[in-house]
């Protein structure tokens, strides 16, 4: 009998082990590889130095003012982006949920965007948005409004990331499109009944019922979006005027322009601990407005 | 009667507008993708005017696909993505089955504690984590081989594929793998003859989220390749930002190149892949 167990045990470390290792060699050595640097000077070709927390301090002091400007260009960012791919995405799965002639099509439609390769898609998107003869600015003219400059202007470069970034929600959209089937049909045949129209299912049936839902793609996309690169990477190298220096770009060119791996590293904790606290944080306020049906909370 | 039609009326007319609204959001959805072939079929001439509403070629021009292709060598960045492509889900579709398997069917000691702190890494950025690991790779001096980019799968092939896989292992009736049991089949066995058979489902949306995610990849690439013979399509297509952002019909029949195949993959498998994501409410 303890034979038996001691076999399943090696069994179950043996299945397990490339997870194991893999959580070891690409998750638990690089995060502690990494605090160690970010406490050194280290340009990769040299030896480390240890030099304490001066990176960090000169992360905040200001001595180096693209460090605040990426993070104020991911904050700007994530503010726009989180609500603005969560409404989207949740309109876009209530519209998909409705009874309707060849669903699955418009389904399979809607995901399609997300798989695009983001260097061509990138492309496409900077011939679309070409201030002189893309289509968004001839659209602009059609209709009498003003011209913009989209990823080329100061003010316009993170609205037009975040307007193509829309494009890319297809996963969101299904997610949220799972949460919405597995609302049981009989809330809705109650709140009939008693002679609720459609606002009221919307808000008395299918909101809180998204919220569980609702809660996960929120996290995911907070995390996602405070990490955005490629539209920074491809498209505008952070410009105009480090306008769209995003927060993981400016640490990829600290890394492996500047090659100073000290600094990206304390960059890379910051945004570790940053990520974690706020994520905290809204797990915290979740309590107040997630909805789990038959939990105690 | 009367009130009956125009209650059927009133249907009727809400029902065009749905259709009509769903449709005009269909082609808000394609436009990004008929734009680009439309661009690929162009004259440079022809893209380069001031009311672009022109929504069909002069004449169609094959050539920009020939000229595209002679900017960079594609069949080779074919072949290296392929490679890489093919060991990305030969690594990931093993392992990741293993280790669900694992946490789903054996009862070992200490499973569930292991699952769970394996499964937190979900939250871990990614960003956090890639200098290190691209230090680590150069210590070992890798930097500009296929190493740091097809190894990583080899162990656990990523959360999100052993935790969609474990959900699903854990639908397979228990009592198959007990009768097997008493037959004396060992867990290689039940695992090779009686999973890996019922969860084929599983493992192709799996397989189809590593193509995609290794195909569309960039990051990688950029980080751990130098040499040009050995980029990826993308990376090649990448080379292509600084020097030819004036033709830009033959960067979008580039662009087309790299897209179909993935276009084409996703129509083949886009009924495992949205019952994948709706199975795990996770995305790759």
């Amino acid at each position: 009998m303890s034979r038996r167990r001691l076999l399943t045990n090696i069994a179950g470390w043996g299945f397990a082990l490339p997870a194991i290792l893999g959580f070891l060699f690409f998750n638990i050595v690089p995060m502690a590889l990494s605090a160690y640097y970010s406490l050194c000077d280290y340009n990769v070709i040299s030896k480390s130095v240890f030099t304490g927390f001066k990176n960090y301090v000169n992360l905040f002091n200001g001595s180096d003012p693209t460090f605040w400007a990426s993070v104020k260009a991911t904050i700007k960012y994530t503010v726009l982006a989180v609500p603005a791919n969560l409404i989207f995405s949740f309109m876009i799965a209530i519209l998909l949920n409705r009874p309707m002639m060849g669903r699955a099509f418009f389904r399979s439609l809607f995901y399609l965007p997300s798989i695009v390769p983001s260097v061509a898609n990138s492309f496409v998107w900077l011939l679309l948005m070409n201030p002189d003869f893309g289509l968004f600015n001839a659209i602009l003219r059609f209709l009498g409004l003003p011209e913009s400059n989209w990823i080329w202007g100061e003010k316009t470069v993170i609205p037009s990331i975040v307007f193509m970034g829309i494009w890319g929600t297809g996963a969101t959209q299904v997610i949220f499109l799972a949460g919405l089937q597995n609302i049981p049909r009989v809330y809705y045949e109650a709140l009939e009944i008693d002679g609720g129209n459609a606002w009221h299912k919307l808000w008395y049936v299918t909101i809180p019922m998204i919220s569980p839902t609702m809660f996960y793609n929120l996290v995911m996309g907070i995390i996602g979006a405070l990490q955005v690169f490629n539209a920074s990477y491809i498209m505008t190298n952070g410009g105009p005027n480090n306008a769209s220096l995003f927060y993981v770009y400016n640490l990829w060119r600290q890394a492996f322009t500047y090659m100073d791996m000290g600094k990206a590293s304390a960059m890379a904790w910051v945004l570790f601990v940053s990520i974690l606290l706020l994520t905290l944080f809204v797990f915290r306020t979740s309590k107040k407005w997630v909805y789990y049906e038959g939990g105690d909370e | 009667m009367a009130l009956k039609t125009k209650k059927r009326t009133s249907y009727i007319i809400r029902r065009i507008l749905f259709y009509s609204f769903i449709i005009l959001l269909s082609l808000v959805c394609i436009i990004p993708f008929y734009w680009m072939v439309r661009s690929s079929f162009m004259k440079s001439t022809q893209i380069y005017v001031i009311d672009p509403f022109v929504f069909w070629p002069q004449e169609m021009i094959w050539e920009n696909y020939k000229d595209a292709t002679k900017f960079m060598p594609f069949l080779d960045y074919t072949r290296n993505t392929l490679l890489l492509v093919v060991l990305n889900i030969v690594g990931t579709v093993l392992t990741s089955a293993m280790c669900a398997y694992s946490f789903s069917r054996i009862k070992w000691k200490g499973r569930n504690l292991v699952f769970m702190i394996i499964l937190s890494s979900i939250m871990l950025p990614g960003s956090v984590t890639i200098i290190s690991q691209f230090i680590m790779w150069s210590n070992l001096k890798l930097i500009d081989t296929y190493w740091p980019l097809t190894l990583p799968a080899f162990f656990g092939g990523g959360v999100t594929n052993i935790f969609m896989l474990r959900q699903f292992f854990m639908t397979i009736p228990k009592e198959m793998d007990e009768s097997a049991t008493i037959d004396g089949a060992g867990h290689i066995r039940i695992f090779l003859q009686i999973i890996v058979p019922l969860s084929k489902s599983a493992l192709i949306v799996v397989g189809l989220f590593t193509f995609l995610g290794c195909w569309n990849d960039v990051f990688g690439p950029v980080m751990y390749l130098n040499s040009p013979q050995k980029f990826t399509l993308s990376l090649g297509l990448l080379q292509f930002r600084g020097e030819y952002t004036t033709k830009w019909n033959l960067l979008m029949a580039a662009s087309t190149l790299v897209i179909a195949p993935c276009v084409i993959v996703y129509l083949i498998g886009q009924k495992y892949l949205i019952e994948g994501i709706t199975l795990t409410g996770l995305k790759a």
